[in-house]
């Protein structure tokens, strides 16, 4: 059984679709990347894993949401409580503004120790995920606020409160947008060396694909609610079979391959409520044909493990 | 070399700060301490380094968008470093700026027409009203946007296209010089490659200057010709943007390039770990001011701060271990 399962979920906001029928899963221990830029509906799907949209205007018409073979959209209260932060740890993208501001970085760390393991939440433990984590000095650190934390810090502070609970499953919600190169290298490190010492499961959001390289077991990738391919990361990275991989992946510059000029993506990424009719690609498709605008496509399995939304889709290099 | 457009010797540009609410301590931020670059006409240089290292700010003072504290700016040959009043003015006209984030830099209760139509006011550049007009929708063309949308507001357009407006803007007075900070950053990945493009194809039509800056070394190789790396306010290396991503010979610099992530998984590059995050500007380190994160730093590092050089292929760097 996988420890996460997505089973065709839709959420809604109000009457806008924004997730519009994903299913993923994701094995204890390994990591699956969700990929995808603004307005694809991934933090979306990383949010309901433990229902932390608001509701409403955020509804599940459809799907299951399965952590461990449980349905979190029927948890009552309580029980999602043991799921937050619990099973499901949550690393976000702004450390400064996910941390709170008036708290002692150590007091919010044995905060998260006493809902789910009192008899954890001593000093002691807090001063070991913190040196888990890398933080030097961990003894000074635990007086510090927020905001004597640098960038790179307070990631960290925010991983170790995500592990206090010993979480079978992390999400990580683009853990290293907000941070300079040098230190967003480490976090992803940081991040791999703590999967092998813990063996929990990591689900990344992310919009760079270059991260994925790294730390990707899996990756699913996301266009306009829905997912368009999903494999291996070395396979999807290497034969991306659908067209808004494929152009995704030739409109980054990448270093040492020089180009005189970038293959662009025409148009824009549609606004939530606007997706086009058919295959939602299809107006920005360098590959489309006028069938394209008529039906969506299926997600089809192409080979084992790897699944694709475009009926045209061949095999090519990036 | 020619003559270069822009020409900055020996730029500092400190701020003053408190430390603390009631000490009387003043502490000082050397943001910029001592650069020295040139851009070239239809040229573009590209300013690389992590946040805090002062490319920001360097790229405001060398427009006189903020005071320097010390140095030469010439701009064409002019000094404009004590330039105030009407002549500045005028001789902004030669040099613009493309802010970052599209979202905040565009008055929202302008039309597509105000923002456009102002510098072109201001410079006194349209003799009549229809001449404005035309102006206007042929500078919307020339970013790729629908001169239709002239009198739209900018919440009516996505991050891109927001993006596009604000060039028209810097494009309005036919500058020589743009100082593009971070254009690309707020944009979504597929519409990135627009931008760039863009910016690309104006050059060529236009024998445009643009002073680069960036955080991401990938984008600044691939539109650059040649690149500075800064840290704390310090030119740590410089020279051909090919050289320098593929050669780096400073440590930061390659540091820098193998933090870069990836897409290609069969390339094994081996990535230096750097410990640590950038220091505070306000107390920077002694000696070389990379030193304290150097994985080669040496005890001469820690106390001698490295002069910058120039190494053979036309680059410069300051090292003592290079």
């Amino acid at each position: 059984m996988p420890l996460l399962e997505l089973r065709d979920l839709h959420i809604h906001f109000g009457a806008t679709p924004a997730v519009d029928g994903v299913s993923l899963s994701l094995e204890e221990g390994r990591t699956l990347c969700l990929v995808g830029e603004s307005g694809c509906g991934k933090s979306i799907t990383a949010l309901s894993i433990g229902r932390l949209l608001l509701m409403p205007p955020a509804h599940y018409p459809r799907g299951e949401i399965l952590v461990d073979g449980r349905d979190v959209l029927r948890l009552r209260s309580r029980q999602l409580q043991s799921l937050r932060g619990g099973t499901v740890g949550y690393v976000f993208q702004e450390p400064g503004a996910s941390l709170n501001p008036v708290l002692r970085v150590g007091t919010q760390i044995r905060e998260a120790l006493e809902l789910h393991r009192p008899d954890s939440a001593t000093e002691a433990e807090v001063l070991r995920l913190l040196r888990l984590v890398g933080i030097p000095a961990p003894e000074s650190r635990i007086r510090d606020y927020p905001h004597q934390l640098s960038g790179g810090m307070a990631q960290r502070v925010m991983i170790a409160m995500g592990l206090a609970s010993q979480p079978r499953l992390l999400v990580a919600d683009e853990p290293t947008t907000a941070l300079d190169v040098t230190v967003q290298a480490q976090i992803i490190e940081l991040l791999q060396r703590l999967q092998g010492e813990l063996g929990m499961a990591i689900l990344l959001i992310t919009h760079n694909l270059g991260l994925v390289t790294d730390i990707g077991d899996r990756v699913a990738v996301m266009y306009a609610g829905r997912i368009v391919e999903e494999g291996p990361a070395t396979e999807i990275l290497t034969r991306p079979r659908h067209p808004y991989t494929r152009a995704l992946l030739r409109s980054v510059p990448e270093l040492g391959r020089s180009s005189d000029r970038l293959a662009a993506i025409p148009g824009t990424v549609p606004s939530l409520g606007q997706w086009p009719a058919g295959c939602r690609f299809a107006p920005r498709c360098p590959e489309a044909r006028p069938e394209c605008g008529q039906r969506m496509p299926e997600l089809k399995e192409i080979s084992p493990g790897r699944t694709v939304r475009c009926p045209f889709s061949q095999d090519s290099e990036p | 070399m020619p003559e270069p457009l822009l020409e900055a010797k020996h730029v500092r540009v400190h701020f003053d700060v408190r430390q603390g609410l009631l000490s009387r301590g003043q502490g000082q931020v050397r943001a910029v301490d001592d650069v020295s670059l040139q851009v070239a006409s239809g040229e573009t240089l590209g300013l690389v380094g992590e946040s805090g290292c002062g490319k920001t700010t360097l790229g405001r003072a060398l427009i006189r968008l903020i005071p320097t504290t010390g140095g030469v700016i010439r701009f064409g040959g002019e000094d404009i470093t004590r330039m105030e009043g009407a002549v500045l003015r005028e001789r902004r006209r030669h040099f613009q700026m493309i802010f970052q984030d599209p979202f905040t830099s565009l008055n929202p209760r302008c039309t597509v027409s105000d923002i456009l139509g102002e510098p072109l006011d201001i410079h006194g550049l349209t003799p009549s009203p229809e001449a404005r007009t035309e102006r206007i929708r042929e500078l919307l063309r020339g970013v790729g946007l629908d001169p239709q949308h002239a009198h739209r507001y900018p919440h009516e357009f996505s991050g891109g296209q927001r993006q596009r407006i604000g060039i028209a803007r810097a494009l309005a007075v036919e500058p020589r010089l743009i100082v593009c900070d971070e254009p690309v950053s707020a944009l979504d990945v597929s519409v990135q490659a627009q931008v760039i493009n863009l910016l690309q194809d104006l050059q060529q039509q236009r024998h445009l200057a643009y002073l680069f800056i960036s955080h991401d070394l990938a984008v600044v190789e691939h539109l650059c010709h040649r690149i500075v790396v800064m840290y704390l306010g310090q030119v740590m290396e410089s020279g051909p943007a090919a050289d320098l991503c593929r050669e780096p010979l400073h440590p930061y610099t390659k540091a820098l390039v193998s933090a870069i992530p990836v897409v290609d998984p069969a390339s094994k590059r081996p990535r230096i770990m750097l410990g640590g995050d950038v220091p505070s500007p306000i107390d920077p380190p002694s000696g070389c001011p990379f030193h304290p994160r150097c994985p080669v730093a040496e005890t001469r590092c820690r106390t001698e701060k490295p002069v910058l050089r120039t190494v053979d292929g036309g680059g410069s760097v300051a090292c003592h271990r290079v």
